[in-house]
């Protein structure tokens, strides 16, 4: 409770919240407002935006609505980056919290594991894995997550070893807890709060990624998403720049608002570093 | 009282205030002392008195959104009150300057002790180099330390606790200060060491006329050192006049209380011990080993050596002994928290020492331990009723039954069963104690093993917990190992006590005899050193 009143008096962190509850609305609404496919054909292509009443933001080089595709892109946006993001930090967590519990050769084995996937550039790693799945939207997002779970493991590493020889840890070891109980029920509550506060990085992170892909038209071509239509601006981006530039605008606006929520996060949950 | 002609600080109707939403408006009120040159005056109270408060107000070194709002502080015919930023730097260091409680964190780990105390005189002087390191061998020599030049090059982590303690007292006396505010610090060490330090202060003191604000929580520490006292309370003055008096006359209630609380230093009458033993611990020996690659410049610590100790039913066993003694390893590994290498620990017919961890995870409600610090020991993400029942829930019992019975032993260890749904930093230090040792209770153990368990307490809380203790003790059946670095608090409750030292057990038997008539000279040692001794006696004479 007191968290969420500290949240409530950051200015920015309430601006990026409105942020966030504005793209989750657009899309919500996106089948009300725009009843058909949008990536059906729509009208002549190459519109500029606020030129014709029908079509707000214009369209794209093959005729489709922009706005309807941008309303039903928040939609895979929000989706790749949720579902992306609860991968990440689910691996990152399971390892982070083995690795540090126990220590020795465990975390030996995991922390070199993650090494290894740290060493890589996340979006090298992220090509291949798309390369060798397919980019359908389903692989697309397990592989986002596969590639953004390193650093929430080492995160939640650095709080299990500093919480595991807690007193209150002792004292669920002398209670006769068991090493599970102690994992989930003791040490877990009291690493979150830096794995959630990292959690909006990981999300903002993620939807960089995939829109990274569609650009390289890597991502799956059947969705609406920014990226795609990023992508087929490229085309046309000397004369009709909006295509690539409205995408853009939404991806910009839409990180700007995850990472305000974080730092909003980061603040209401260590009160102690923002008074520094 | 409060006016004294040769003042060097006089503090008249002081008052600071704390920000909106602490637990008081004013962390300081209507505070007048004065103290003259050459006394040592002695500012005790417990936590929360605002004695800390107060020292840094004289500093002017207050946390933003705290503020003096009232009174003036005159120190050499300035208002210190008024006194600008600059002028600040001026007083802070030469006009008055500041030991604190660790000396660990005091000073820069990264530069030695020698540049840090150079760094007083480039400062505030325009002494040469040549000047100032001679100087600085000077300082060393004179508060004691062994070897000062080498002193002088070592880092903070390379000196002892009392020896890093002795160095920030040279830093302090650089610039010759009219006056030394020194905030607990002896609290941090040894009682060994805290005597060697308390006199001296005193020492330094007769011979270099500086006066001296002295802070302590501790009643034997005063009657040690002080020449006058003054007692606080929820920031406002109680009581104040000369030790002696203070010490022997309290006139205030609150003083004869916090007097009263003080643990004397006489083992309360023996009671009768069972002949059987619950618990018989035979050449335990646990040994760290640190770093080292292919054995070279490996270091080995041995924790516990050899140690053979016996907790007859029923008994309270005591064990002594200063930081590094190897106490507390040896609690951990009779609760199995370290695994020992040798020896058994045999309680009810089994060799707890050769368990398997999941035989061990089973039995492990027949011994339970009470923890040293009452904040870092309950999970701040639980209820304290749930902390309570997780060990029955552990075992078996289902949740509702378990949660109803941690109600009752809230009542049990004297805590509200209403405040059973609030979250442990809602409780006082002494009440979450009292959490940490219905947890213990709940799972009904034969043996409770208490680690420094009122260590972290003021005084009459620490009386408070104690009782309960003594209380529960005969109540239940309860056979405790206690262990404590405070020889004052092991001889209200212990009726056997051993005594610790680099891992061994140098002395043990009834608390009586140790107390009495120590055969060991480190027994002695430890016993000449409880500050205030004569008056821990003699208070004890008086009160019980």
């Amino acid at each position: 409770m007191d968290a969420l009143k500290r949240y409530f008096r950051s200015p920015a962190a309430v601006a990026g919240l409105i942020l966030l509850l504005v793209v989750i609305a657009m899309a919500a609404s996106a089948s009300f407002l725009y009843p058909r496919d949008p990536l059906a054909l729509a009208g002549r292509p190459l519109i500029w935006p606020f030129s014709n009443p029908r079509f707000l933001l214009g369209t794209d080089n093959s005729g489709r609505d922009i706005a309807a595709q941008i309303f039903y892109g928040a939609r895979i946006s929000l989706l790749i980056g949720g579902v992306a993001t609860a991968i990440a930090i689910l691996i990152g967590i399971l390892v982070g919290a083995f690795a540090g519990y126990y220590g020795g050769w465990v975390d030996n084995v995991l922390m070199r594991i993650t090494e290894a996937f740290q060493t890589l550039p996340n979006f090298v790693l992220l090509l291949v894995l798309v390369a060798v799945f397919g980019s359908t939207l389903t692989t697309v997002t397990i592989a986002v997550g596969v590639v953004s779970w390193p650093v929430p493991a080492r995160l939640t590493r650095a709080e299990f070893l500093s919480l595991r020889n807690r007193e209150f840890v002792q004292a669920g070891r002398t209670l006769g807890m068991k090493d599970l109980q102690l994992i989930l029920g003791e040490i877990l509550p009291n690493a979150m709060p830096p794995v959630i506060v990292y959690a909006s990085v990981v999300m903002a992170v993620a939807i960089l990624l995939e829109s990274a892909l569609a650009f390289l038209r890597l991502s799956d071509p059947n969705v609406a998403s920014w990226g795609n239509l990023i992508g087929l601006g490229r085309d046309v981006l000397r004369v009709q720049w909006y295509v690539s530039a409205i995408p853009g605008i939404a991806i910009l606006v839409t990180v700007l608002a995850v990472s305000l929520v974080g730092q909003g996060l980061n603040d209401a949950l260590n009160p102690r570093l923002k008074s520094r | 009282m409060s006016e004294i002609a040769d003042a060097v600080l006089s503090i008249e109707h002081l008052g600071v205030s704390l920000p909106k939403g602490a637990d008081r408006p004013h962390a300081l009120s209507d505070v007048s002392l004065s103290i003259a040159s050459n006394e040592i005056l002695c500012v005790v109270g417990e936590s929360g008195s605002g004695k800390s408060m107060m020292a840094n107000a004289i500093m002017r070194l207050l946390p933003n959104e705290v503020r003096i709002d009232s009174g003036r502080m005159v120190f050499e015919g300035r208002d210190l009150c008024a006194a600008s930023v600059a002028e600040m730097r001026q007083v802070r260091g030469a006009g008055i300057a500041m030991i604190f409680q660790e000396p660990m964190t005091a000073l820069n780990p990264l530069r030695t002790i020698g540049d840090q105390i150079a760094e007083m005189f480039s400062i505030h002087t325009k002494l040469s180099k040549p000047e100032i390191s001679a100087k600085v061998l000077a300082l060393l020599e004179d508060v004691r330390i062994p070897d000062p030049k080498v002193a002088a090059k070592a880092y903070p982590h390379e000196l002892s606790g009392g020896q890093r303690q002795r160095a920030m007292i040279a830093m302090a006396l650089a610039l010759d200060p009219k006056l030394l505010i020194a905030d607990e610090p002896t609290t941090a060490l040894d009682v060994t060491t805290q005597a060697q330090i308390l006199k001296l202060i005193r020492d330094l003191q007769q011979r270099r006329k500086t006066a001296v604000l002295f802070i302590t929580h501790d009643f034997g520490v005063v009657a040690e050192i002080a020449d006058r006292v003054v007692v606080m309370q929820h920031g406002v003055v109680v009581e104040q006049g000369a030790a002696a008096q203070v010490l022997n006359d309290p006139r205030q209630p609150y003083t004869k209380q916090l007097i009263a609380a003080v643990p004397p230093l006489k083992a309360p009458p023996a009671r009768i011990i069972s002949g059987k033993n619950i618990l018989t611990i035979s050449g335990v020996s646990k040994t760290y080993r640190t770093g080292g690659f292919l054995g070279r410049g490996a270091r080995v610590t041995p924790a516990v050596q050899d140690v053979s100790l016996y907790l007859p039913r029923g008994a309270t066993l005591g064990i002594v002994g200063e930081s590094g003694s190897g106490k507390s390893t040896l609690a951990r590994c009779i609760v199995r928290l370290i695994d020992p290498e040798t020896g058994s620990i045999v309680l009810g017919g089994k060799d707890w020492a050769k368990l398997t961890r999941e035989e061990f995870r089973r039995e492990t409600r027949h011994i339970q331990m009470v923890f040293q610090d009452p904040f870092a020991s309950l999970n701040p993400r639980r209820k304290a009723a749930e902390l309570v029942a997780q060990g029955p829930i552990v075992h078996g019992t289902p949740r509702a039954e378990a949660i109803a019975e941690a109600k009752e032993l809230f009542a049990l260890v004297g805590l509200d069963p209403s405040s059973a749904d609030r979250f442990p930093h809602e409780f006082s230090g002494g009440q979450r104690q009292r959490i940490g040792l219905a947890r213990a209770l709940a799972l009904k153990p034969d043996v409770l093993v208490a680690d420094e368990p009122v260590s972290a307490l003021d005084v009459s809380v620490q009386a408070q917990v104690l009782k309960l203790l003594a209380g529960l003790r005969q109540q239940l059946g309860l056979s405790i190992i206690f262990i404590t670095h405070d020889l004052r608090v092991a001889a209200q409750i212990c009726d056997l006590v051993a005594v610790m030292k680099d891992g061994a057990v140098v002395e043990q038997g009834l608390a009586a005899e140790v107390f009495g008539n120590p055969q060991h000279p480190y027994t002695q040692a430890l016993l000449a050193a409880i500050p205030g001794g004569k008056f821990a006696r003699e208070h004890a004479t008086a009160t019980v």
